[in-house]
């Protein structure tokens, strides 16, 4: 499903990705887990293209995401429909202030799919209601907790069918009693066989959700496994070491 | 206070007035589209034409109003440039405006934050849409306090004109005392004229801007 070969990204002097391999498969859910700077965020954002990779390749259904062979409109137009098929969760939710929740949510399949206004708001309540803010539709998002925006958010995020779910860190911007009704949204994808790229600072949750969990530092991985082996029983030093900061805490 | 008098030349000055208007409310309309063109310009992926662009508008910044419009009107002659005063007057109101009017679209539309242009592409929407459906109507309430602003900038620089003889509130203001010696009358209904105008402008901002701000207090 998704396909990463060897990413290399830059930002000046600095190497952020130094040649990362990843491969999901559908309905899986793989956890991105490592500490700050490691290059969880930039990794995450280059397979939706929000940084652009400076060598390596990564695909979405096998139609290739980076096209350095496409320039200019070409590559807007390549893009825009790639996008489509990923719905990406940011840390600061990023909903749009000047749309009523409903509106969020419904606007790309809107606009992009030429839904009409009827049916979009059906299938915007259908999505509102599997994040349980039916009943939130009609408010602006300046007036949603942390937790009902970021579940919104998810909601935006699925009104175009991806094919697969990004989630960067959906949970650390919350206070801590609001993470739990955002983790239940994402369980309740998980049991719906969502393919899902989640980068975490939640332990306990990468390890109850995921298929995969991979450990990156420095712009490497450098330990993946089954989650139950990788929490419990890690190979590399600096798992352990990462692990045992994050576990205590 | 001769109150006489100043009911006399009011039929006149307001006359003046609407010729400030004109040449004000053409300016601005004029200049937005010099300042949509710079700020296009400045969008731009090859330098030079942003460099032109930045030039431009730290040329117009850097130099006084009343030289812009001296140098345009008598020295544009000599290079075969030759406007009448009225229309003098509006061009080089909208391009002097239209500098400072770029930098308060640019800015306003960097107000905004990142994160709401990247949530709209990772949905799959364009550069254009992006901007005009996620970008622009939340930049819209700084824009339109900026702008804002600089209507009431144009309102009184429109005064300057009355040295190249268009026949605006001031120069007709300056004609009248002129034949009647009474400089406080006369000044004085100019000047309420201006303050009419002024707040007229201030108050039209104000609805556009309650507009632009509905979400947030629904
Ligand atoms: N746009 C940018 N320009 C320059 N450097 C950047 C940029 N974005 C990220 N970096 C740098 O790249 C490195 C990796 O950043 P990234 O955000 O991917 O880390 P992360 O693993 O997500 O960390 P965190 O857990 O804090 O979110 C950091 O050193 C960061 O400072
Ligand atoms: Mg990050």
């Amino acid at each position: 499903m998704v396909e990463i070969r060897n990413v290399h990204k830059r930002f000046g002097d600095l190497e952020v990705l130094k040649g990362i391999n990843l491969t999901v498969n559908r309905g899986k859910i793989i956890s991105i887990i490592g500490p700050s700077g490691s290059g969880k965020s930039t990794l995450l954002r280059s397979v939706n293209h929000l940084e652009v990779i400076d060598q390596g390749e990564i695909s979405l259904d096998g139609a290739r995401v980076n096209r350095p062979d496409l320039k200019g409109l070409a590559f807007e137009k390549h893009i825009n429909h790639i996008r489509q098929n990923m719905g990406m969760v940011f840390q600061h939710f990023n909903l749009f202030p000047h749309l009523s929740t409903i509106d969020n949510v419904t606007l790309a399949p809107r606009k992009l799919k030429g839904m009409d206004p009827k049916k979009a708001r059906e299938w915007g309540m259908d999505l509102l209601d599997r994040v349980g803010l039916a009943q939130k539709a009609d408010v602006f998002p300046n007036w949603l907790s942390g937790g009902q925006k970021q579940r919104v958010a998810i909601a935006r995020a699925l009104a175009m069918e991806p094919k697969v779910m990004l989630f960067d860190e959906a949970t650390s911007a919350l206070d801590p009693e609001l993470v739990e009704e955002v983790n239940l949204v994402m369980r309740g994808l998980a049991e719906e066989h969502m393919t899902m790229l989640i980068v975490t600072h939640e332990m306990g949750f990468a390890r109850d959700v995921s298929d995969w969990a991979m450990f990156m530092d420095g712009g490497v991985v450098v330990e993946e496994d089954d989650p139950q082996k990788l929490f419990s029983n890690p190979e590399q030093e600096r798992t352990q070491s990462f692990l045992r900061k994050h576990l205590r805490s | 206070m001769d109150f006489n008098l100043m009911v006399d030349v009011t039929p006149l000055l307001l006359k003046a007035a609407w010729v400030t208007i004109d040449v004000s409310a053409r300016s601005l309309f004029f200049g937005f589209f010099v300042a949509c063109g710079l700020v296009f310009m400045q969008s731009l992926r090859f330098a030079p034409v942003r460099w032109l662009a930045r030039g431009y508008v730290s040329a117009i910044r850097g130099t006084p109003y009343f030289v812009q419009l001296l140098l345009v009107f008598y020295g544009g002659p000599s290079i075969g440039f030759r406007l009448d005063p009225l229309t003098c007057g509006v061009f080089v109101g909208a391009f002097n405006i239209g500098a400072y009017m770029s930098e308060a679209i640019r800015g306003s539309i960097e107000s905004v934050d990142s994160g709401q242009a990247e949530a709209s592409r990772s949905l799959g929407f364009g550069k254009a849409q992006t901007l005009i459906s996620i970008v622009l109507p939340q930049a819209a309430p700084l824009m339109i306090r900026s702008l804002g602003v600089l209507a009431i900038v144009v309102v009184k620089n429109s005064s300057l004109i009355s040295i190249i003889s268009v026949v605006e509130l001031t120069y007709q203001a300056q004609r009248l005392i002129g034949s009647t010696y009474k400089p406080l009358e006369i000044f004085t209904i100019s000047a309420l004229m201006y303050i009419v105008i002024v707040y007229a402008v201030m108050g039209i901002i104000e609805l556009a801007y309650r507009r632009a701000t509905r979400y947030t207090t629904l």
